[in-house]
């Protein structure tokens, strides 16, 4: 081999990594991240009392803590090119048949049961919501139907069936428990929902940058026949993809269940929409093979951050959705023209 | 002459009534450079898939070394250390060029976290680089996407991945057709490094000096069937050309 020819034509010094400042300010994330942190800045440079309040940050982390859960199921199906309407109504079915499965043990009302209840509820919440997501995932793997209407579908069904399950009532009787010490509880101040969704959060993170799952994921939404041909199982991952982001419904129906004390069918039905929309404010590409847990950190708090911020300085909370959708089309503008760009080459 | 690495015999393949092989025949040996033309529609692309397990010939054998082989999938022949450039590139434009090298085949870091299925980017990384080096493909950076990458570079990364898992075979589907001229000569380089690390080459191109400057041998195909096979040293583009048009045939024409 002669190594004198292959020197004068690859630069061997030149074939190294990117600077890390670079690779930041080159990501979304880094720029969403600032969104976020100049929303908060400017809210608490207006308002510093009303906005920098333990209480006011608690309720904000606690009611975002479900919808985080959604969109970190939701981020790997919409970068695998995919998306999930379903995930809403997953959660109230999981909600409403964990709660009826923990009453169904208890007698009838499981406001006093104990933990191998709510164990058990939790158990129920989590399959149930797998079920669905595996049901979503054969469908859109297997019979190869578009994913938009095989979660049309189950998002139509699974809130049916919800309502089936219990007459269209919500149910009542969450253990006590459950709701003094995971719902409402708090640890240092931090509420401990919003641990869970946290841990549920970083857990994700790690899963998508570092593991062959994550990289698989990219992979199938970036070039679905190149993953194929270097024999990864399209279907097979497809098909575990939208089991997590069922198994996460399940997961934040719980939470639900905690939180309100309360397994409610209604309220739900706009879920699948922010979570969507959370993914993709955090620059996780619509059209799949980009994306990133962090970003959708962002992105789930920048709406929630508007809605908030906008009543404190007493703006009408009704710019809220005004405002997320100038920067949601905004969002999906840049990132088509930046493909466009990059596919010109 | 050495044992044939791989054999195909009467290949036929069928897409409902269309005939796209009729009878072909291939043989390509160890450590050659064997370049496979015809004009448009003579079924090289469809014989290429019959070897490479992508498709499974309607009827025919496959002879590897020697023994007769099923491919059922493009795995099957990966196992087997055949490798395929595909004309469309088959990268994954959103990873970086190190990612797609090792796209299926990752390296997992030892221990506890390997078995959770955690990647080791770093030793995937420096492998890449080093590979990418030998193989003469030039990127100023081994963690860019591949779709911020020229046409050319990607057509480097694609040819460099397939040559670095092949043990034994590489098909490359037009190699060249996108490229300048400085990287054409470079992937004919790396053609020319690969056939003397003793690894067949199966080289489909249209551009018939290029095709007689890099193989040892040539065989042509016309209308599904093994028409001509040639030495690159004695023929000329005048008479490939004329086994490609059917303005003269050899063998196989019965």
């Amino acid at each position: 081999m002669t190594s004198t020819k292959e020197t004068t034509l690859s630069t061997v010094s030149g074939e190294t990594r990117t600077p890390l400042l670079k690779r930041l300010t080159g990501a979304n994330t880094l720029w969403i991240g600032l969104v976020l942190l100049v929303l908060v800045a400017v809210f608490g440079a207006i308002r510093p009392d009303a906005v920098f309040q333990v209480t006011t940050l608690q309720f904000l982390l606690a009611e975002t803590a479900v919808l985080l859960v959604l969109s970190v199921g939701m981020t790997f199906v919409i970068i695998t090119s995919g998306i999930d309407l379903s995930v809403g109504s997953v959660l109230v079915f999981a909600s409403v048949s964990s709660a009826m499965a923990m009453n169904a043990v208890s007698g009838g009302d499981a406001t006093n049961a104990g933990w191998g209840v709510i164990g058990f509820g939790l158990l129920v919440a989590l399959v149930s919501g797998a079920v669905w997501g595996l049901l979503n995932g054969l469908l859109i793997s297997r019979a190869k139907i578009p994913a938009l209407i095989v979660t049309l579908g189950s998002f139509g069904a699974a809130h049916g069936a919800a309502l089936l399950l219990n007459n269209g009532s919500n149910v009542s009787g969450i253990p006590d428990r459950l709701n003094r010490t995971f719902g409402s509880g708090t640890w240092f101040g931090i509420p401990n929902i919003v641990i869970v969704a946290a841990i549920v959060t970083a857990l994700g993170v790690l899963l998508l940058s570092t593991t062959r799952f994550g990289r698989y994921t990219y992979a199938v939404g970036s070039n679905e026949e190149a993953a194929r041909r270097v024999g990864i199982s399209v279907r097979g991952h497809l098909t575990k993809v939208y089991l997590l982001a069922g198994t996460l419904a399940g997961l934040a129906g719980f939470m639900g269940n905690a939180f309100f004390r309360v397994a409610v069918v209604t309220g739900h039905e706009t879920d699948n929409l922010n979570a969507i929309a959370a993914v993709v404010l955090g620059g996780t590409s619509i059209f799949g093979g980009t994306g990133s847990v962090l970003g959708t950190v962002f992105g789930v708090f920048i709406p929630a951050v508007l809605e908030k911020g906008l009543v404190i300085i007493g703006v009408k909370e009704f710019w809220q959705p005004i405002a997320v959708a100038i920067v949601l089309v905004a969002a999906v503008w840049l990132d088509q023209t930046r493909r466009r760009a990059r596919n010109q080459r | 002459m050495s044992e044939p690495l791989l054999e195909a015999r009467d290949l036929t393949k069928n897409y409902g009534t269309v005939e796209a092989l009729r009878g072909a025949s291939f043989t390509a040996h160890p450590g050659e450079v064997v370049s496979l033309i015809g004009d448009n529609g003579a079924g090289k692309s469809t014989l290429v898939k019959c070897m490479s397990g992508v498709e499974q010939p309607t009827s025919g054998t496959l002879l590897f070394d020697g023994k007769p082989i099923v491919l059922s999938s493009p795995n099957d022949a990966r196992d087997r250390g055949i490798e395929t450039v595909f004309q469309d590139l088959a990268v994954a434009p959103d990873l970086d060029p190190a990612a797609n090298m090792f796209l299926g085949r990752e390296i997992l870091k030892p221990g506890v976290l390997g078995w959770l299925g955690v990647l080791d980017k770093k030793a995937m990384r420096r492998q890449a680089k080093e590979h990418f080096t030998r193989f003469g493909a030039s990127l100023q950076s081994i963690d860019v996407p591949i779709a911020a990458l020229s046409g050319g570079q990607r057509q480097s990364v694609a040819v460099a991945r397939s040559v670095a898992w092949a043990s034994k075979l590489v098909f490359m589907d037009e190699p060249t057709a996108a490229l300048g001229v400085v990287q054409r000569e470079r992937v004919l380089e790396v053609i020319k490094r690969v056939r003397d690390e003793g690894v067949a080459v199966v080289l489909i191109s249209h551009n018939m000096p290029e095709v007689l400057s890099v193989s040892d041998r040539v065989e042509v195909l016309r209308l599904g069937r093994r028409v001509a096979r040639f030495k690159a040293a004695d023929t000329t583009v005048e008479e490939l050309v004329g086994a490609m048009t059917g303005a003269l045939s050899h063998e196989d024409a019965a």
